[in-house]
């Protein structure tokens, strides 16, 4: 019978203890004995370096003998096995006890291995391992100044922050030409030293240490193979650890060439009998050297022995740790080992942070990262490496510093995915938590255990059970209106994947109601940037602003005004006389702008025709005034003239005039060009500012004046002709794409997950891979440019708008002037009051019911 | 109660407006055709809120099941069917009847113009 079998466990470290614990919680009766190697009971390894920040033993301890008392477990302390009798079933200890068993537990954990160096044996050269260890580490320290870590791995790390911590000069000795090589790739390693050195441990690459001799200064010597030396009081060995197998050699069971008892995907060694788990345990060729996946092959024993089905299929080797107050993740295939696998990696070197994502060759999956100096995106990673999931559109968003943060919603988790890996929670069992009243982080912990193991998935947890609060309580939107639940950036990526035309189509296939004076702008926009469909077409007009619709600038009276585009600010004076006999033959008020070029109010719609036909004729284009566009250039006066300028500003602003008039952008776009460094253009104020070097261009992006001022940033320097036009080709059609609705650059560059550095690598360095793409889409936009009122005057039906009344050649009696300045101005309510029999103000009114006047026809 | 024949049914802007006089008032006509069958609405040209006669020139769109024009000068909307301004519900314009006769556009003031005067 089950219950009567004899259940042996060797070591009770903190697998082992785990196994105990969980056969205890499914098995009542199971007869359990732990030997245990060291002098107490299981204690938490994983936060041994408490010890030194003031975390006592009886804190690190993870269960009391009391506790094992009163489950009814048989336990042993200080009792070393050294020998297995397969036949008879027993094992023997050094004290010569025997205890039989009827299935045998190996969980004897690892040592800390010591490279056979000579001098290794001395008495200050320790290792890092058990609480005895750190004992003997304090003491030593307190009468040493100096200590060397030999090894940088992981725990190595760990130590020599322990060593910190004790107040000794420290330093890190490693043979590996980086640190944590295991998790890390050579340039994350290298952003670990540069953290690591300035936080006052020296770091020693690629030494190997021949011999520990007597030091002159210090009390040791370590002698280097490249002849170097370094001085010390004491050494620690953190040079990888070796699984505890010499029982199970010793007895015939199998190992592994290099160490580890070889255990199938039950946990059962080669005699069916006795089973390994924990850092012992060697599983196809692995093991498996942190705690997690010791628990998990510890469930699985425990459910072979009653009954269950479990069985262990590997683990995740992901860390997140924080080594000497450097935060550093590794997840999944770090080294980008995976044929065709793509890096994607960001390096941010003053703030020393280092991530880089390996994605799958097609670009959908996850399938490693390293993360130095930040791992705040760790979580929302792993869960993709772990679940599969399908990486969003720009996988590099996850990497990118979160400024708007973009850490993976919780809420799209599978119910599956497992949030604490120590205990095995899912997000399935934290849901059905909260579904039967836990409500709070508190709760949830108390009753699935998640995060009480290493504590790594606190953060995950946390936002799993906001998001799952959230979606219980108050809805948030981010979509663009109730029309479309989607970002301007996803509508455009619908438009141009879909090849959607019209907005008709856009709305029937994936939006609702009727749309509205948000969405149907923001499309026209959309469609307009994706196609360059003349904006007045049949299907665009009703989408446009009535600016758009007329081209012009509706007034507060309801009249327009007219600006024609002057490139650059430069005009002849025939056209400046033209200028001037349009405005005195239509009585136009005229004021130069801010843009360097003349502003004619005062236009009735149905005058904008024979004004613009005026305007045309004389060879002047739309000026988008009206448009989410290209408004000026603004141009000093350049080389041409000014004895400072270095460069043709004027000539240059022209041609960038000239190149992006009429594109169609989620806000107005605003540039200048100054001839050298005084910047009397005002360049850094501006949407994309040039400024004159000796040798070429200087470009600055992302400037705003007006009500948020944003001082422009420096993108590149000294940049030909050539290379400033593609940079800018690629930036404006970077932010058509990726904009909200009525966001500036300024604005835009903000929210910019990794900001200028971000801009810098998609632009200059094409890390996405893009450049060509944006700048042939915008070379397709310059091709297709037409001006807009050319186009509209020569479009009898578009003509016909442009007409206060369907049914009457009269104007609009509420549109009034008088006279200021010598020029008119709209009059004022008062004013008119006196000019005009009163507009009649309706007082409420009965609903009316829609007449469907199609129907009535029929 | 007399209907006036305006325009022609082409005048209209699919999803647009055009503007009318009707026995000098400015009215606004709108052709709303995203669905299959295609209504015409009229209200008054004039925001009463902005003080202009622009109504016409706003976006048509929905606002939940209210179809609604949204004012092109300071982008309030007005209900097509109660003339009702969605965010200042005091404020409601006129709406007239509207009928298609033989492709012709037609617009009917009576009664408006006696409840307008009447209150
Ligand atoms: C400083 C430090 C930091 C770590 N940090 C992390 C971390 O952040 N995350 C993580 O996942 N992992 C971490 N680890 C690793 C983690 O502690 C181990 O993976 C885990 O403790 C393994 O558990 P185990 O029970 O298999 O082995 P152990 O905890 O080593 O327990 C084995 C026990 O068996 C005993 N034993 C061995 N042979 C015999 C014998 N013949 N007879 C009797 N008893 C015997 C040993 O004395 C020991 O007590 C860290 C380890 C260290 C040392
Ligand atoms: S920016 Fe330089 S070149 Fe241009 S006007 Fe000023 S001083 Fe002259
Ligand atoms: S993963 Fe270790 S506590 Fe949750």
């Amino acid at each position: 019978m089950q219950q009567t079998k004899q259940i042996l466990v060797i070591g009770n470290g903190m697998v082992g203890h785990h196994f105990v614990d969980q056969l205890r919680a499914k098995d009542p009766l199971a007869q359990i004995t732990v030997l245990c190697g060291e002098a107490q009971l299981a204690y938490d390894r994983v936060h041994l370096s408490g010890y030194f920040s003031g975390t006592s033993a009886e804190q690190l301890a993870l269960t009391t003998e009391e506790a094992y008392q009163a489950a009814n477990i048989q336990y042993r302390l200080n009792c070393w096995v050294e020998q297995i009798n397969r036949e008879q079933q027993l094992v023997v200890t050094s004290h010569g006890g025997q205890f039989y068993y009827d299935e045998l537990v190996l969980a004897t954990g690892s040592y800390a291995f010591v490279p056979p160096i000579p001098g290794n044996d001395q008495p200050h050269c320790l290792v890092y391992r058990t609480l005895q260890d750190l004992d003997a580490i304090a003491q030593s320290a307190a009468v040493s100044k100096v200590g060397v870590v030999i090894g940088g791995g992981l725990l190595g790390l760990e130590a020599a922050n322990a060593l910190k911590q004790l107040g000794l000069q420290t330093h890190v000795v490693e043979f590996a030409p980086q640190l944590m090589a295991v998790q890390l790739d050579q340039a994350g390693g290298q952003m670990l030293s540069q953290k690591i050195t300035e936080l006052g441990v020296q770091v020693h690459i690629g030494k190997a240490t021949q011999a520990i001799v007597a030091g002159a200064e210090c009390r040791y010597q370590l002698q280097f193979a490249d002849g170097e030396s370094l001085e010390t009081d004491l050494v620690l060995f953190s040079a990888g650890i070796r699984p505890y197998d010499q029982l199970a050699r010793s007895c015939g069971l199998a190992v592994g060439d290099r160490g580890g008892i070889v255990v199938n995907d039950l946990c059962q060694t080669s005699d069916p009998h006795i089973y390994a788990i924990g850092e012992c345990a060697l599983w196809q060729q692995k093991i498996f050297g942190l705690v997690a996946p010791g628990y998990q092959m510890a469930r699985v024993v425990v459910s072979q022995l009653t009954a269950g089905e479990l069985s262990f299929t590997g683990a995740d080797m992901s860390t997140k740790l924080k080594l000497l107050g450097v935060e550093v993740g590794s997840i999944g295939d770090a080294h980008a080992r995976t044929p065709g696998a793509l890096s994607y990696v960001f390096t941010d070197p003053r703030a020393k942070v280092y991530k880089k994502m390996v994605v799958s060759k097609d670009g959908k999956r996850l399938l490693g990262a390293v993360l130095v100096g930040d791992t705040s995106n760790y979580d929302s990673l792993l869960q993709y490496a772990l679940n599969d999931m399908l990486l969003p559109k720009q996988p590099e968003q996850l990497v990118l510093p979160a400024a708007s943060g973009t850490p993976l919603a919780a809420l799209t988790l599978p119910n599956s995915a497992t949030i604490c890996s120590c205990h095995n929670v899912a997000k399935g069992d934290i849901v059905a938590a909260m579904d039967s009243g836990c409500c709070d982080l508190a709760g949830i912990k108390s009753c699935t255990k998640a995060s009480t193991g290493c504590g790594g998935c606190t953060a995950l947890l946390k936002s799993v059970v906001d998001d799952e609060l959230e979606s219980r309580g108050v809805e948030v939107k981010n979509h663009l209106c109730e029309h479309f639940e989607y970002s301007r950036q996803e509508l455009l990526h619908l438009v141009q994947v879909g090849g959607i035309k019209t907005f008709s189509e856009l709305l029937s296939r994936h939006g609702q109601g009727l749309g509205c004076d948000i969405c149907k702008p923001t499309v026209g926009s959309i469609l307009a940037s994706s196609w360059n469909d003349y904006v007045l077409k049949k299907p665009h007009v009703g989408l446009q602003d009535t600016n758009d619709t007329f081209l012009a600038n509706m007034q507060k009276d309801g009249s327009y005004s007219v600006v024609p585009r002057i490139a650059g600010g430069e005009i002849t004076a025939e056209k400046l006389l033209v200028i001037g006999q349009v405005a005195l033959d239509f009585n136009l008020y005229t004021k130069i702008t801010g843009g360097q070029r003349i502003d004619l109010f005062g236009a009735r719609l149905e005058q904008l025709p024979a004004i613009w036909q005026r305007l045309v004729d004389a060879g002047f284009e739309t000026g988008h005034a009206y448009g989410k566009s290209l408004r000026t250039v603004k141009s000093c006066v350049g080389s041409t003239w000014c004895r400072y300028g270095v460069q043709d500003s004027v000539g240059q602003a022209i041609a960038i005039e000239n190149r992006y008039k009429g594109l169609r952008a989620p806000h107005k776009i605003k540039m200048a060009v100054s001839g050298c460094t005084r910047e009397c253009a005002e360049a850094q104020s501006k949407d994309i500012g040039i400024i004159a070097t000796e040798n070429g261009w200087n470009l600055y992006v992302c400037g705003n004046g007006g009500m948020r001022p944003r001082h422009a940033d420096l993108f590149a320097t000294d940049l030909d002709t050539d290379t400033l036009i593609r940079y800018i080709d690629r930036i404006l059609m970077l932010y058509i794409r990726t904009a909200d609705r009525l966001q500036r650059t300024s604005v835009w560059m903000e929210k910019l997950d990794g900001g200028l550095d971000y801009l810098r690598k998609v632009i200059i360095d094409d890390e996405l891979g893009i450049a060509t793409e944006l700048e042939n889409q915008m070379a397709a936009l310059v091709h297709t440019y037409a001006c807009e009122w050319k186009a509209t005057l020569q479009d009898p039906q578009a003509l016909k708008r442009f007409r206060q009344f369907v049914n009457s050649p009269d104007a609009d009696e509420n549109i009034v002037f008088v006279e200021e300045r010598s020029q008119i101005r709209p009059a004022t309510a008062d004013e008119k009051r006196q000019w005009l029999q009163q507009i009649p103000i309706t007082q409420l009114s009965e609903a009316e019911l829609p007449v469907n006047a199609l129907a009535e026809e029929k | 109660m007399a209907w006036t024949d305006i325009c022609a049914f082409e005048d209209l802007v699919e999803n647009s407006g055009i503007c009318a006089l009707l026995n000098g008032q400015q009215v606004a006509v709108f052709l709303l055709a995203h669905s299959d069958e295609p209504q015409i609405y009229a209200v008054g040209n004039y925001d009463p809120l902005g003080k202009a006669n622009v109504l016409s020139r706003g976006i048509l769109g929905s606002v939940g099941e209210q179809i609604v024009v949204a004012s092109p000068l300071y982008k309030q909307h007005f209900s097509l069917t109660t003339g009702q301004c969605l965010e200042q519900p005091d404020v409601v314009i006129p709406v007239y009847r509207v009928k298609l006769q033989q492709g012709r556009v037609w617009l009917n003031a009576g009664q408006q113009n006696q409840q307008a005067s009447a209150a």
